[in-house]
């Protein structure tokens, strides 16, 4: 059989299946949130969703908290997984055993993180209870609101539990690949701690980092169940209002709906450009 | 004297205590969220401001366990989805890795971005636009529905995963079994597979895991007739019954914790493993 023949067949029916489910998908998306909807009988073609949503206060309140819980998700994450990736690449007793702990943490879904952070820090949670304990507060209404909260502090603490080990994991990969310990080479140099790290580590490190971070942000930016689950109703995260808008009584909120999840898919694609430009090659041996 | 890799460092004074303080609190921190459901799993009362439950009893394990509760069926369903789910991605999966894996052509990149795609564009930004074809095709509520539509974010990660293994793989030796007369089913079932084994082990590990955590896409495509674990958790947690959603959180975590113990020897420094269970 010709190499090319054989190279075809063995990525047909993976490449087929991607296209038509996920490019399927968006493409469908588009299609409807320009207001071509044949099943639902509406076949004109216009704007007029992207122009609802971007004059809707609700849709920007949403977006603006969307982004405040990716973004600063994603920076928290960042900074505490590399601490704790260089502490783990140190021999110490008990490493083992911690990265255990990160590996178990990987698969814990994150619906289950985001009921244990409403256990903890609601206000009758453990943390509210606690508080009661040493004469901090009298009852729960006094322990200050971190989950249903308008900062989202509640979704924050649980992307951050579950993306520490995450972004932890990588970059300790990222480290073992090095072949050689340019740390050594710079520190028999003269170079303090400090500036081994900031001069030489990092830069060796940060595209593995920023690729992380890029995957963490996307995530964050579009999952439904954690802000679903932890969030005000007002303003809800925009997985959650184009959910609800989607599953409107109100067949003409669909489009809105349909716009509102290109947002996040434009938003994802800006995600996968820089990560296809900080890897390079999108498979690495 | 032993010689470490050169990526330990070697530390004559072990961590100062800054450093064993932050490791501490980090570790408790991974652990914390954890535990309330453990115990609220077998509380009887738990009112404000008490720090321990005041009564405790199995109540919420033998409802989650009974035969007439949804929760069973519910395990089950998850469990089929997320292992035909797991199993079409290697059977659709691995060949398209062992293409990426081992050949260079034209186009590549091309191919290799469509696959990577899916694992990063959240699923809600598909699943939307998806709906109403699933809807005519009658898959929109039906287990099928659910477990081709999870295929969106399990198959591309299995061929990453599969790709990154071909990628560190001689074919020579298949050639060389071929010449001494071994077929092909002998020739993979000797020769390929013990070389793919710990890569196909994790792939299929997290692509089981990045299946069994789905929530939207089994909420949109399912339409609340395909009641799987993460859903039943939901509604359980939002209507306030504590006891009964960490009877079932514990449930839902098992499969996970039980897979890794199994697979931690295989794991260390995969970078290609790691990249896509920011889905889960």
């Amino acid at each position: 059989m010709n190499e090319r023949w054989k190279i075809s067949l063995m990525l047909a029916p993976a490449v087929l299946i991607i296209a038509g489910l996920f490019l399927g998908g968006l493409l469908l998306g588009v299609i409807g949130s320009l207001g071509y909807m044949p099943f639902i009988g509406r076949s004109d073609w216009s704007f007029d969703a992207y122009r609802d949503i971007v004059t809707s206060e609700r849709f920007y309140h949403s977006f603006l908290l969307t982004f405040h819980i990716a973004f600063t998700s994603t920076i928290i994450a960042s900074a505490i997984g590399m601490g704790a990736a260089l502490v783990l690449r140190r021999s110490f007793f008990g490493r083992r055993a911690i990265q255990f702990l990160f590996h178990l943490n990987l698969t814990v879904p994150h619906l289950v993180g985001a009921i244990g952070i409403v256990y903890l820090f609601s206000q009758s949670g453990f943390f509210a209870r606690l508080a009661h304990e040493f004469h901090l507060i009298a009852r729960p209404a006094d322990f200050p609101a971190l989950v249903y909260d308008p900062f989202a502090i509640g979704i924050i603490l649980q992307y951050v539990w579950k993306e520490v080990p995450f972004i932890g994991l990588i970059l300790l990969a990222n480290m073992q690949s090095l072949s050689h310990d340019y740390e050594a080479v710079a520190r028999s140099l003269g170079a303090s701690r400090w500036q081994s790290f900031r001069h030489v580590l990092l830069p060796l490190l940060s595209p593995g980092l920023l690729a992380a971070a890029m995957i963490v942000f996307a995530f964050t930016f579009g999952a439904y169940e954690i802000p679903a689950l932890l969030g005000q109703n007002y303003p809800a995260a925009l997985p959650v209002l184009a959910y609800q808008a989607f599953t409107d009584t109100d067949l003409n909120a669909r489009p809105a709906a349909l716009a509102m999840a290109m947002v996040i898919a434009v938003m994802s694609a800006l995600m996968i450009f820089a990560y296809a430009r900080l890897t390079r090659r999108y498979v690495r041996a | 004297m032993k010689q470490e890799p050169p990526h330990i460092v070697r530390s004559k004074n072990g961590l100062s205590p800054l450093v064993w303080l932050s490791l501490t609190l980090l570790v408790t921190w991974l652990v914390l969220p954890l535990i309330p459901l453990a115990v609220w799993s077998v509380s009887r009362s738990w009112f404000f401001p008490d720090i321990a439950p005041s009564a405790y009893s199995l109540r919420a394990w033998e409802y989650v366990l009974s035969p007439t509760s949804e929760v069973l069926p519910a395990l089950g369903t998850t469990l089929i989805i997320a292992l035909g789910a797991t199993f079409l991605s290697i059977l659709i999966g691995l060949p398209a890795g062992r293409a990426l894996g081992l050949y260079r052509f034209r186009g590549k990149a091309l191919i290799e971005l469509l696959i990577l795609a899916p694992t990063i564009v959240p699923g809600i930004a598909v699943a939307l636009g998806l709906h109403v074809v699933f809807l005519k095709a009658g898959l929109a509520g039906t287990m099928i529905g659910v477990l081709v539509v999870h295929l969106i974010p399990t198959l591309p990660y299995m061929v990453l995963v599969m790709a990154g293994v071909f990628a560190n793989y001689n074919p020579e030796a298949e050639a060389q079994a071929r010449s001494l007369g071994a077929n092909r089913v002998q020739t993979f079932r000797y020769v390929t597979l013990p070389a793919i084994l710990p890569g196909l082990l994790i792939g299929s590990l997290f692509a089981f895991l990045v299946s069994w955590s789905q929530y939207i896409l089994t909420l949109l495509i399912g339409g609340g007739r395909v009641v799987t674990l993460p859903l039943l958790l939901f509604n359980f947690a939002s209507a306030g019954r504590n006891d009964i959603t960490g009877a079932i959180g514990m449930i839902y975590i098992l499969p996970g914790m039980i897979l890794l113990i199994f697979a931690a020897r295989y794991m260390s420094g995969r970078n290609q493993a790691y990249t896509a269970t920011g889905q889960i």
